[in-house]
């Protein structure tokens, strides 16, 4: 059984070997600090970062009536919602691509009619797509972490005075920043590693649509050393969001 | 090539045998049988999906499996070993990568010509009537600048003294993709093979580019070096380069090399 467990183990972690040994440690800055990769890079931090936002803004809510409230039909909301987690992110694409294109959306041709605005091809565009694969993974952290907060708690709070915006900021708020930061980190994981729906519904322009799984791809062909460069950076920063939660996954263990 | 010649004629002989003739018989006498792997530049789909048919339909016991991508990303394929017989370009150059890294069986032949033109929405909204136009879009889909059609689609525009600002650009991963983005998606304009704006049929206006201002893209085929089915993969390149492989191709808009 140890020995299974061990070639387990290895099959996950051998792909990370190969690309340790194969990235150029001596031009690792200079791979990653100019040109195209550099760009990318700061592209993919700040793209994601307003994907986790914006996630956080749609999320939250979403995941407050999924834990408090009881009405028929959640637990299909909860599936249809946490779908995206699921999908092949390029079908993900597609369906941002049937509801905000310009050309051909449900309610993108509206959007650029009637307020001039343009999603696709976009740097809001990219946000979008990495929210949309991005958020299922908030909305169950969150969820999980509001289900299992003590309500006598937030009882005892009321009877001690509190009004509901304090008893929700000081009691509930706190407890739940755990579950928070795991639902961040991961939604902010899964932003940053995007692919399908980023080049499917915002195109691959550099500097503005071009993130750096994007780019990734497009410099194993034309400067392998590059893209392996991006590709340690990508994976020491998944590595630095899986220390910091510190094995807090879900939430639920505290 | 003359191994190759022969093994066509006598391919060219089953192929003309009645359809009903017996298959079975026909199959167990064929030397040809085996699984057949071809990377072919994505734009060579259609033409290629077509050729393989009618390859297996002479060789019973052949099955040719097809793997589309941009001639690039094959390249990069076969130097990392990938399981390839036949290697079909969108253009010469990827063979001298593949040359110069030792992945070649022999010199690879031209078999194709293409040419550039330009796609934009139905109708045409935006009045493109050349490359010079392409300054005032919005977004021009392009090739990425490794793939042959991003190369092509920079002599186009060179040619045209036209210079559009990278922010401006969206790069698909190969020929197919960069149409895609007009045909299914936001891209205002896109230059592509002519054989895939004819492809894209009514979901995209054709602007063509007057021979003067256009390139000639070659394709080329070949034989990848480590190969176990050399005989077959000779076979197919001479299928392809052949009057049905012609015929194929030039019903989905090829020119003659």
């Amino acid at each position: 059984m140890v020995i299974a467990a061990a070639l387990g183990a290895a099959f996950i972690l051998l792909p990370f070997v190969g690309l340790l040994r194969r990235v150029r440690w001596a031009s690792l800055p200079g791979d990653l600090g100019a040109g195209p990769a550099r760009t990318a890079l700061l592209l993919s931090l700040g793209s994601s970062l307003a994907a986790t936002a914006l996630a956080l803004v749609l999320g939250a809510p979403l995941a407050w009536v999924l834990a408090r409230m009881d009405f028929r039909g959640r637990g299909v909301l909860r599936a249809l919602v946490t779908l995206p987690m699921v999908l092949p992110p390029v079908v993900g694409g597609a369906a941002l691509l049937a509801a905000w294109g310009r050309s051909y959306g449900l309610l993108g041709a509206w959007l650029h009619d009637a307020a001039g605005v343009q999603l696709t091809f976009s740097w809001w565009g990219v946000v979008v797509a990495e929210a949309f694969v991005a958020m299922p993974f908030l909305v169950l952290a969150l969820e999980g972490g509001i289900a299992s907060v003590d309500r006598r708690y937030e009882q005892a709070a009321a009877t001690l005075g509190a009004a509901p915006m304090a008893r929700l900021a000081l009691v509930t708020g706190r407890l739940l920043l755990p579950s928070l930061a795991a639902g961040l980190a991961l939604a902010w994981a899964r932003a940053l590693g995007e692919f399908g729906a980023t080049i499917t519904f915002a195109g691959n322009i550099e500097g503005r649509t071009q993130t750096a799984p994007l780019a990734v791809y497009l410099l194993l062909e034309s400067d392998p050393e590059a893209a392996y460069a991006l590709s340690v950076a990508l994976v020491a920063v998944c590595v630095a969001v899986l220390a910091a939660l510190r094995g807090r996954w879900w939430g639920v263990r505290r | 090539m003359a191994l190759a010649g022969l093994v066509a004629l006598a391919g060219s002989a089953a192929g003309a045998a009645p359809a009903g003739a017996l298959p079975a018989a026909r199959a167990a006498a064929d030397p040809l049988r085996g699984e057949l792997t071809v990377s072919a530049a994505a734009s060579l789909g259609d033409a290629f999906a077509r050729i393989a048919r009618d390859f297996r339909r002479a060789h019973p016991a052949v099955r040719v499996r097809l793997n589309l991508a941009s001639s690039a990303g094959l390249v990069a394929q076969i130097q990392s070993g990938a399981p390839v017989d036949v290697f079909a370009a969108a253009d010469l150059a990827s063979f001298d990568r593949l040359a110069a890294s030792g992945h070649l069986a022999r010199t690879p032949v031209a078999f194709a010509r293409n040419r550039m033109a330009i796609v934009v929405k139905p109708g045409n909204p935006l009045a493109v009537r050349g490359p010079a136009d392409l300054t005032g879009v919005p977004v021009v889909a392009l090739c990425g600048r490794t793939v042959p059609c991003g190369a092509y689609a920079a002599a186009v525009l060179a040619r045209a003294g036209v210079a559009l600002p990278e922010s401006r650009v969206t790069r698909g991963l190969d020929a197919r993709a960069t149409l895609t983005a007009v045909a299914a998606g936001d891209a205002d304009a896109a230059v592509v093979y002519a054989t895939d704006a004819r492809a894209a049929g009514r979901a995209v206006t054709t602007v063509e580019i007057p021979a003067a201002g256009n390139v000639v893209a070659v394709y080329g085929i070949g034989v990848v070096r480590d190969t176990p089915r050399r005989a077959l993969a000779d076979a197919f390149v001479a299928w392809v380069r052949g009057p049905e492989g012609r015929a194929a191709l030039a019903a989905h808009g090829f020119g003659r090399p």
